[in-house]
């Protein structure tokens, strides 16, 4: 038997003895790194749509939409499409900055980027069972500006309507100028488009909207319906921080895929065309 | 037959220190073994509570290399043996002795929670509810109450907001009565101005540690902060409710 430093558990920051900050680390560097191609792009303010070009200080068709090598193929960043010719102090704005709202504050209060960037951005706490950033005056969403996080469910309407809106431009993204075809532009819009729905219905206010707030599902048959609605809303929330990351990449690359195409760096295969 | 150095807190709130035991380890061993291993042959003053053996009262709770765990539960092969395994006590409550701690408090919070309400509080005939009515509660029934959930909040452990937060397991409770299909009784005012469910930052902290694998945070605490959402932060919905 020996005694042993430390000489109490108080005067340490965590006893824990694995890898704790790795998972903080990865989310910090991932979210950044998403923060800052997203800013990028947004102000970029090019490079958005195939089937348009800028020349000379206007939209234009482009060579290769004309030729029916492409079709109406849409970053999501820029969708829904809306050309605009603002211009502040000689700089043209982009009307993504007018979209980014709406997705950036699902994600902001969406109850699993919550828990990951108080985690690894406000270290609140940053694992568990490692002292952090709680003190003794902490009050967490109950006060300003975290109380907004409990508006959530109203940036979930507007991501409902995303769905639809990114639907239609993957059936856009086959029309040519000679008729319609499939491209792989097209399926990597499906793919961003599923990725988002997988996460957009596994949503936590969704799920208490469609069914949670019920207590007695049998009751009605209204309310049995909603039951059946909420097991599978359930089934999509035991996935959210899949689909929420799995979204989010879908998206970055839906739009880098999009800007390579406009900007030349490749065709987009066309695999049918009718 | 191999050793292993298990590193105990001893003393209490006001005074303690870290001791090292070397213990015989056997296949299977968990570190409530090699805590009684302790008791019995080197160090019969160490307290430890325990009753079951088998994870199912909760009374063996601890912290195991710095892990809220129950003791009971922790294997010993699962853990690092090159290095002293350090045992604590769980660090939200004030310590009574070594790895015993005085959770009482959860007890005076609990009989705060308004108790289930029936429509027909004088009735004898028995309470009829279908499975599908009681699929999500059920889930809620499982605690234990071993604190474990309480003991990792940081809003309780760091922050030491008592006076704020009941913390995770009465959420838990909060949660198996609101969604109570024969209960009559509105929480959510009591659930936002004393309970502060808005203090949960919902890191799911709480769900990572319960040993009944209740998910705490995904069906108890987010489902209860949007019932409150109902009530206190949606005017549009309020606007509904008003005519
Ligand atoms: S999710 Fe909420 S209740 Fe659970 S540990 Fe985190 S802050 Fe505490
Ligand atoms: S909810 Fe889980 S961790 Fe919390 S007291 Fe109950 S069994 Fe323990
Ligand atoms: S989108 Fe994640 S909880 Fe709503
Ligand atoms: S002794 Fe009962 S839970 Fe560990």
């Amino acid at each position: 038997m020996a005694t042993t430093a430390p000489k109490s558990a108080e005067s340490v920051r965590t006893l824990r003895t694995d890898a704790w900050w790795v998972q903080p680390l990865l989310t910090v560097l991932v979210l950044t790194g998403f923060i800052a191609y997203a800013t990028y792009r947004t102000f970029e303010n090019n490079f958005f749509l195939a089937e348009l070009t800028w020349v000379n200080g206007a939209w234009q068709k482009s060579q290769m939409y004309l030729d029916g090598k492409v079709g109406h193929l849409l970053s999501p960043f820029y969708s829904p499409l809306f050309l605009v010719d603002w211009r502040v102090m000689g700089y043209y704005i982009s009307p993504a900055i007018l979209i980014l709202p709406f997705p950036l504050s699902f994600r902001l209060t969406c109850y699993y980027y919550r828990k990951a960037y108080y985690r690894s951005f406000f270290g609140s706490p940053p694992a568990c069972a490692v002292k952090g950033t709680t003190k003794k005056s902490y009050r967490g969403e109950q006060v300003f500006p975290f109380v907004i996080q409990n508006l959530h469910r109203y940036a979930f309407y507007a991501a409902f309507a995303f769905i639809f809106i990114l639907s239609y431009d993957v059936i856009l993204s086959m029309k040519y100028i000679d008729g319609w075809g499939i491209s792989l532009g097209t399926l990597v819009l499906l793919l961003n488009v599923v990725l988002l729905a997988g996460y957009t219905f596994g949503c936590h206010s969704f799920r208490h909207l469609i069914g949670g707030k019920v207590n007695c599902y049998s009751c009605s048959l209204a309310n049995k319906t909603k039951y059946g609605l909420w097991r599978k809303a359930t089934f999509l929330n035991d996935r959210h921080a899949l689909f929420a990351w799995t979204s989010l990449f879908g998206v970055a690359f839906a739009d880098l895929y999009v800007r390579m195409v406009c900007s030349g760096v490749f065709a987009d295969p066309v695999f049918v065309k009718f | 037959m191999s050793t292993v150095t298990l590193r105990v807190f001893r003393g209490d709130s006001t005074s303690s220190e870290f001791r090292d035991y070397k213990v015989e380890t056997a296949p299977g061993m968990v570190v409530l073994d090699a805590i009684h291993s302790i008791q019995k042959n080197q160090d019969p003053s160490l307290a430890c509570r325990w009753n079951c053996k088998a994870a199912k009262c909760g009374s063996c709770s601890g912290e195991v290399n710095g892990k809220p765990k129950l003791l009971c539960k922790a294997r010993i092969d699962e853990l690092p043996q090159d290095q002293p395994i350090v045992v604590t006590p769980i660090k939200t409550f004030p310590v009574i002795k070594d790895l015993v701690t005085d959770v009482s408090w959860n007890y005076e919070v609990a009989k705060q929670i308004e108790p289930l309400r029936l429509a027909d509080e004088g009735s004898t005939e028995p309470l009829r509810m279908q499975q599908i009515d009681v699929d999500r509660i059920q889930e809620f029934r499982k605690c234990i109450e071993c604190f474990l959930c309480q003991d990792v909040c940081h809003v309780l452990r760091d922050g030491q907001r008592k006076d704020i937060f009941f913390g995770p397991r009465h959420m838990v409770r909060f949660a198996s009565l609101e969604m109570h299909p024969l209960d009559t009784a509105d929480r959510r005012p009591f659930l936002k101005e004393h309970a502060g469910i808005g203090t949960c930052n919902i890191t799911k902290c709480c769900t990572e540690v319960c040993p009944e694998h209740i998910h705490i945070t995904d069906n108890a605490i987010i489902p209860l902060k949007e019932r409150v959402a109902d009530l206190f932060f949606d005017p549009i919905a309020k606007l509904f409710r008003r005519r």
